[in-house]
């Protein structure tokens, strides 16, 4: 029997993968646009629904950024609400763990699981820096080497949470005038070098025992933080052998945690267009790719990797003879992604060769390094690359990113899943309530400690 | 000056109902209070009834019937989720009911209760609100570690001032965005206008917040805020929508003299029924199954929808808004308000016969405030 293929859709969000100038694209902050994408991810019997978060707006040169989409919901709110418009689709987001406090987060992610009957997940992300931090009580406390830390042991105390009630502790027997079948249920503690808590938690035991975790993050802790605590990685990488590479590397670390392979999922994030050949969709992503890279944008990703500004340059032109600056703070600010150029003058040099050899625009040169179109073709090629990458073990599903709000993913649920559905690697109907049944996880066992005294 | 206001009608929802032993009514839905469905019917119900708003109790710590942290009893309703989740779940399956969750300003950040609310006004189009409160409890600290709140008058004086500047905070970050500021400008590849987005550049003795909101402004502008009257909380943070506490009609006088909030909600516990006798019967009851008793800090009203009537009357008379009903038991109260009181209002020409307007602003007669940011508004 084949492996089954997970899915889940992407709200896109704050990157200039969503394309806002098309004519087609709906509100990012209406309730409405949200109930659209979950309940076409729901109609094609998709695992769930990923809404990303990011608690400060994006500046650059010392401005708001201003091309891309800004502004997003509260995480928990949208996912709550979205709760009452489906009935099966896993609902998951990103919460910070470095602005937040173990008891308040926990606490919302056992409500929601109730809410929404056993679908809620969480892709427990880090941050450090300053920047976001001028906007809470915390500021900019944390070391960057402590981010892992901290994480990990805030995954730990939630858990010491999630867990502090035993199933069956609310007997709600009104002719015995028994509400609970323990006086102390919910009570807890826990200490580490991070957070010195106690107390009682007031949300029974939820209908997953605890959320779905998922995890980002491609670091060597990163990998082994995700083997170690989580249910789906979020990674990045959606091509064969580099996904193969990567999917064998972080199962291979389970083991070490005495963990099964299946205990946790590789989920790359990927993009797509659809055409009705592959040549019809080909054409489409490089019209697609130009609306995504704007002459401003391929300009302003450039001075990202320049830590320069480069207002003054035509972006139809050729890329700067001067190096990027490495000696002052960095000109984004609130983008995790500017710390993936590691070497700036090395990789300028690359790219200047790149744009040298193949007469490359600053446009035409940023809209080949800067992402890609995952799946590129007709509904069929696109079910075989996702079928292909899944069976050779690339990854054990993806999580798609549409580029139009709100309606983006119609086309691939009803040409390329059916397809899937067909070839009997992909779900017809969901076979359980929760978010962990679609996944095929086990519902965790309370690993309950009754604090002493 | 209220008096040519027409009478507003709230509920309080909490647990089983307000009672302790409420949960044990044979009406109750016990085994439901965890539930989305539970919440669901009962916001339905006040729906039903027209009525302008409902709050949603909660804390950051498990009820007790201590004064000083925790008990051990089994026999009470003990545990509840997140009001504001709870709210936002019930939001798509209602339409004019107002949505006024509590979330503690103790202990959480500003900036997540700010884009929290924001996203509730979203989600219910424009019928979120926010009932603020404050932790002075030592064992609510102890859930997060962080600090120790001082108690005694000095501690609880910290804590209101610290409350007052959090609901300035998530204010001004409600306004950091200007309603017109996403501009979709496809000839310059602009999506926002950034000069209509502001940084709120708050620092005061707790904390800073630099903003902006990372959740444009909400459709209400500001969502409505409550707070009790007791604290001075509500008097220090601005409150739309201020919860006091009445024991009879000269209280309500003295009372409404002193606030300054548009609405002045007068918070009663109410056990109805149609019959004036069983009513005070099943507050007999409840408290004999109690054994303890049952001291609110708001009166207990027991009798019929149409004696309630008359002292919803006398009390709005002498200056009141609107009320607060605190179910005793639910939904069995609820019931009664919505079927029973409600009715007996409309017959009397004292309340709505249908919603006159899709917002919680629209309902409380409140307008859309100005921007504080906005150029026109500083003029």
């Amino acid at each position: 029997m084949p492996k089954q293929i997970h899915l889940a859709v992407h709200f896109p969000g704050v990157n200039n993968t969503t394309v806002w100038s098309d004519p087609r694209s709906g509100s990012h902050i209406e309730f409405a646009s949200f109930v659209r994408l979950a309940q076409t991810a729901e109609r094609a019997k998709f695992d769930f629904f990923f809404l990303a978060e990011g608690l400060r707006l994006r500046e650059q040169g010392g401005q708001i950024y201003d091309l891309d989409v800004v502004g997003r919901p509260d995480t928990f709110t949208v996912l709550s609400a979205l709760a009452a418009v489906t009935d099966r689709l896993g609902l998951t987001g990103t919460i910070n763990s470095t602005f937040n406090e173990p008891y308040e987060v926990a606490r919302q992610f056992a409500s929601l699981d109730h809410l929404s009957g056993g679908r809620a997940g969480w892709n427990v992300v880090t941050s450090w820096d300053a920047f976001t931090g001028e906007n809470f009580r915390r500021g900019g406390f944390l070391a960057e080497s402590d981010r892992y830390s901290r994480a990990a042991r805030f995954l730990a105390a939630a858990g010491v949470l999630f867990d502090s009630w035993p199933d069956g502790a609310v007997v709600a027997d009104r002719d015995r005038g028994v509400f609970l079948a323990d006086g102390r249920a919910g009570a807890f503690a826990h200490r580490d070098e991070h957070f010195d808590i106690a107390g009682r938690f007031t949300v029974p035991r939820s209908p997953q025992g605890r959320p779905v975790i998922l995890q980002a993050g491609d670091s060597d802790a990163g990998r082994e933080f995700a083997a170690a605590t989580a249910d789906a990685i979020f990674s990045r990488h959606s091509r064969r052998e580099a996904g193969q590479a990567f999917y064998a590397d972080v199962k291979r670390r389970l083991a070490t945690y005495g963990r099964d392979r299946d205990e946790l999922l590789v989920l790359p994030a990927a993009t797509f267009v659809l055409g009705d050949t592959d040549a019809d969709a080909g054409e489409r992503a490089a019209v697609i790719r130009r609306q995504q890279i704007s002459g401003q944008t391929a300009i302003k990703l450039l001075e990202q990797l320049w830590n320069r500004d480069l207002s003054g340059y035509d972006p139809d032109g050729p890329l700067p003879e001067i190096d990027p600056d490495v000696s002052t703070e960095h000109i984004a600010r609130g983008r995790a992604s500017v710390r993936m150029h590691r070497d700036p003058v090395a990789t300028a040099r690359e790219w200047r060769a790149r744009a040298e050899a193949g007469k490359l625009s600053i446009r035409e040169l940023v809209i080949e390094v800067s992402g890609r179109q995952t799946f590129v073709g007709s509904p069929r090629t696109v079910a075989d690359q996702i079928d292909d990458l899944v069976q050779c073990d690339a990854a054990d599903g993806f999580i798609l990113v549409p580029h139009v709000v709100p309606d983006g993913l119609d086309e691939f649920a009803d040409t390329v899943v059916p397809l899937l559905q067909e070839r009997g690697v992909f779900r017809t109907e969901y076979t359980g309530p929760t978010l962990r049944d679609h996944l095929g996880l086990r519902r965790p066992a309370a690993t309950r400690a009754v604090p002493t005294g | 000056m209220s008096r040519s206001l027409p009478l507003r009608l709230a509920v309080a929802l909490n647990g089983a109902g307000w009672h302790p032993a409420a949960w044990r009514e044979p009406t109750a839905r016990p085994a439901d209070l965890f539930t989305a469905g539970y919440w669901t019917d009962l916001v339905r119900e006040a729906e039903h009834g027209l009525l302008d708003f409902v709050t949603i109790e909660d804390a950051l710590g498990m009820q007790s019937s201590r004064a000083d942290g925790p008990d051990e009893r089994t026999d009470q309703v003990r545990g509840r989720l997140d009001a504001v989740q709870i709210a936002a779940r019930i939001a798509p399956l209602t339409r004019h009911v107002g949505l006024i969750p509590t979330a503690t300003v103790t202990h959480t950040e500003p900036f997540h209760v700010a884009k929290a609310i924001a996203t509730l006004d979203y989600v219910s189009a424009g019928r979120a609100g926010w009932q603020v409160q404050v932790s002075e409890l030592p064992h609510e600290s102890a859930h997060f570690g962080r600090r120790v709140v001082e108690t005694g008058p000095r501690g609880v004086q910290d804590l209101l001032d610290e409350a007052a500047d959090y609901v300035e905070v998530v204010r001004r970050l409600w306004d950091s965005w200007e309603d017109d500021a996403e501009i979709r400008d496809a000839a310059t590849g602009r999506f926002i206008d950034r000069d209509k987005l502001h940084y709120i550049g708050f620092t005061g003795r707790w904390f800073s917040v630099q903003g902006p909101s990372i959740t444009p402004r909400p459709p209400q502008g500001q969502p409505p805020v409550g707070a009790p009257a007791a604290t001075g909380l509500a008097a220090r943070a601005g409150a739309d929508v201020v919860f006091t506490t009445p024991r009879d009609t000269d209280d309500v006088r003295d009372i409404v003299g002193d606030q300054s909030a548009p609405h002045v909600f007068a918070d009663l516990v109410v056990v109805l029924d149609g019959d004036a006798q069983a009513a005070r019967a099943h507050r007999r009851r409840l408290d004999d199954v109690d054994g303890a008793g049952f001291p609110p800090d708001a009166a207990v009203f027991a009798g019929t929808p149409g004696e309630l009537a008359d002292r919803l009357l006398r009390w709005h008379a002498a200056g009141l808004t609107g009320v607060r009903l605190l179910p005793a038991r639910l939904p069995a109260d609820l019931r009664a308000i919505s079927r029973g009181l409600v009715p007996e209002l409309q017959t009397r020409g004292a309340f709505r016969h249908r919603y006159e307007a899709t917002t919680l602003r629209g309902l409380l007669g409140l307008p859309r405030p100005a921007n504080r940011y906005a150029e026109d508004s500083v003029a």
